[in-house]
């Protein structure tokens, strides 16, 4: 592949992918509306086009075409820029998750993601790590009391709950042998006894999937750990003097996380693109994979409402207390544990 | 070609940050352009083909560490600091001194090492590497370094501590200390 080609190739994927993540977070963003809705028994959005469909488009035009204000009292150049710093980590994670095999399109054979790098799954790791000076930036430079302690508590549990979520993908890291996301991915293919499927969540890596879980929903702000946001108590938190883009610009951020999370789940731990896909014409064949992908991503993006809909909010001392003295000593088990076993069987 | 002028663009940018930290009055600011100090330096060592050890460094510096520098500046509400004109003393030897000193380090590496360029890739980088010098070549440092680190972290939790509230709270008038 010459330069000029791979460019072409790379800014067409990059186009596609942004395109892609974009709508996903905006009908997240319905599907949490409707379903939370029907939880509580209401009915969601329902006024603009069929079933409320074209709501994300009405709020993106209305987040555009409000008045952007900036208070008098903020500290302009951060308060600016983070909600820039938020949304750009944000979406740059997605650049390295792959959703399926190589293909070959017009004569081009490539991966089906922007960038295959050997290190996949620590750029994620960096880049979401990232991203939480966006949120402590907006809570300090907001010059206000509610924001700063959103900041403050955002900056506190995000890089509390990262050190379990690192040591619960280290367990599938022994297991996979490579910090590749396709290696990991290749890794699970195949079954058990011919119907188990070897995803490694039935590898032995089911307590460190339910450890990923809790501290992804801790990572993205989500309830039952949104504390940095909590209405009852801090207004609106970090985002309480943000208006118009700036704020939509940290709801973009926090879906888009939420997305780059499960896509994560999906390849770590839910075989990413395997499943039964040998029945059918060639063309059906060639899609399933994707559609498996898309499928698991679907189903923890579910959970993930699903919880929001159902459990109240944990206090802050018992979200500290559970991520130091409950998540982290099971999160070193489950790794002693793995790599015992897998030393074991070599 | 390619290679060479990205590498010189983000050494430009770790030295204007560097430059910007010293120069920047608030402490916000100057937490900042170390994160850019840190990131610049993470490409640089992607760049010599130390992939592990640039994503390393973002998660670990860039994203853990310098999230803790950021939030020490944010609870304690640190305001923009006063300026001196520093002392004459300092104009008179440091100033030499440091020019001194960076010309004499700059000789004695051009004296006593190979001053050749490395080629990108040519230094043990992937991750399998530096897992087996770590935990084989150079295990017994490695494990000495975690034992300093763990004494840090006790005179930190010891020198954080007031003895003197622990007695009051344990005290059961129901008053915290």
């Amino acid at each position: 592949m010459s330069l000029g080609e791979f460019i072409l190739v790379s800014i067409v994927k990059i186009v596609i992918a942004l395109g892609v993540l974009l709508t996903a977070v905006a009908y997240t963003v319905w599907l949490e509306r409707k379903v939370v809705g029907h939880i509580q028994n209401r009915w969601g959005p329902t006024r603009v086009g069929p079933f409320g469909l074209l709501q994300p488009l009405a709020d993106g035009i209305k987040f555009i075409f409000k008045e952007d204000l900036l208070p008098p009292h903020v500290f302009k150049p951060l308060f600016i820029a983070a909600p820039m710093i938020a949304l750009v980590f944000a979406l740059t994670s997605i650049s390295v998750i792959p959703i399926g095999n190589w293909v070959t399109v017009f004569g081009i054979h490539t991966p089906l993601e922007i960038m295959d790098v050997n290190i996949g799954l620590l750029i994620v790791l960096g880049v979401t790590s990232l991203g939480v000076y966006g949120v402590a930036l907006a809570g300090w430079s907001s010059n206000s009391k509610y924001s700063l302690l959103g900041g403050l508590r955002a900056s506190a549990q995000m890089v509390s709950y990262e050190i379990s979520l690192g040591l619960s993908l280290v367990g599938v890291l022994i297991l996979a042998g490579s910090f590749s996301l396709r290696d990991i991915v290749n890794a699970q293919g195949g079954t058990f006894w011919g119907f188990i499927p070897r995803w490694n969540i039935f590898q032995g890596q089911i307590v460190a999937f339910f450890i990923y879980l809790m501290a992804a929903y801790a990572e993205t702000n989500r309830v039952p750990f949104d504390l940095p946001e909590a209405e009852t108590e801090l207004v609106a938190g970090y985002h309480t003097e943000y208006s118009a883009m700036k704020f939509a610009m940290f709801f973009m951020a926090e879906y888009a996380n939420m997305i780059t999370v499960a896509c994560l789940a999906t390849l770590l731990f839910l075989g990413g693109w395997h499943g039964p896909h040998r029945f059918g014409p060639p063309f059906v064949q060639a899609v399933l994979p994707i559609f498996w992908f898309v499928l698991k991503v679907f189903v923890f993006l579910f959970l993930y409402i699903w919880v929001r809909g159902t459990l109240p909010r944990f206090r802050y001392d018992q979200l500290m207390a559970f991520g130091w003295k409950f998540l982290l000593p099971l999160a070193i088990a489950n790794l002693v544990i793995t790599a015992l076993i897998v030393a074991l069987r070599a | 070609m390619l290679h060479l002028l990205v590498f010189s663009v983000f050494g430009l940018v770790c030295v204007a940050g560097a430059i910007n930290l010293l120069v920047q009055r608030h402490p916000i600011n100057s937490a900042l352009s170390l994160v850019v100090v840190m990131g610049s330096l993470a490409v640089e060592y992607l760049l010599l083909g130390a992939e592990f050890v640039a994503a390393v460094q973002v998660i670990v510096y860039a994203g853990a560490i310098m999230v803790l520098f950021v939030f020490v500046i944010m609870l304690l509400n640190a305001g923009v600091e006063n300026r001196t004109k520093g002392s004459r003393v300092a104009m008179l030897f440091g100033i030499p001194g440091v020019l001194i000193g960076s010309v004499l380090v700059a000789w004695v590496l051009l004296q006593h090492s190979g001053t050749g360029s490395v080629a990108a890739g040519a230094l043990p980088g992937p991750p399998k590497v530096i897992g087996w010098l770590l935990f084989h070549d150079f295990l017994l440092p490695f494990e000495v370094t975690s034992v300093l680190v763990l004494i840090a972290i006790m005179g930190a939790v010891v020198l954080a501590s007031h003895p003197a509230d622990v007695q009051q709270s344990a005290q059961p008038d129901g008053k915290e200390g």
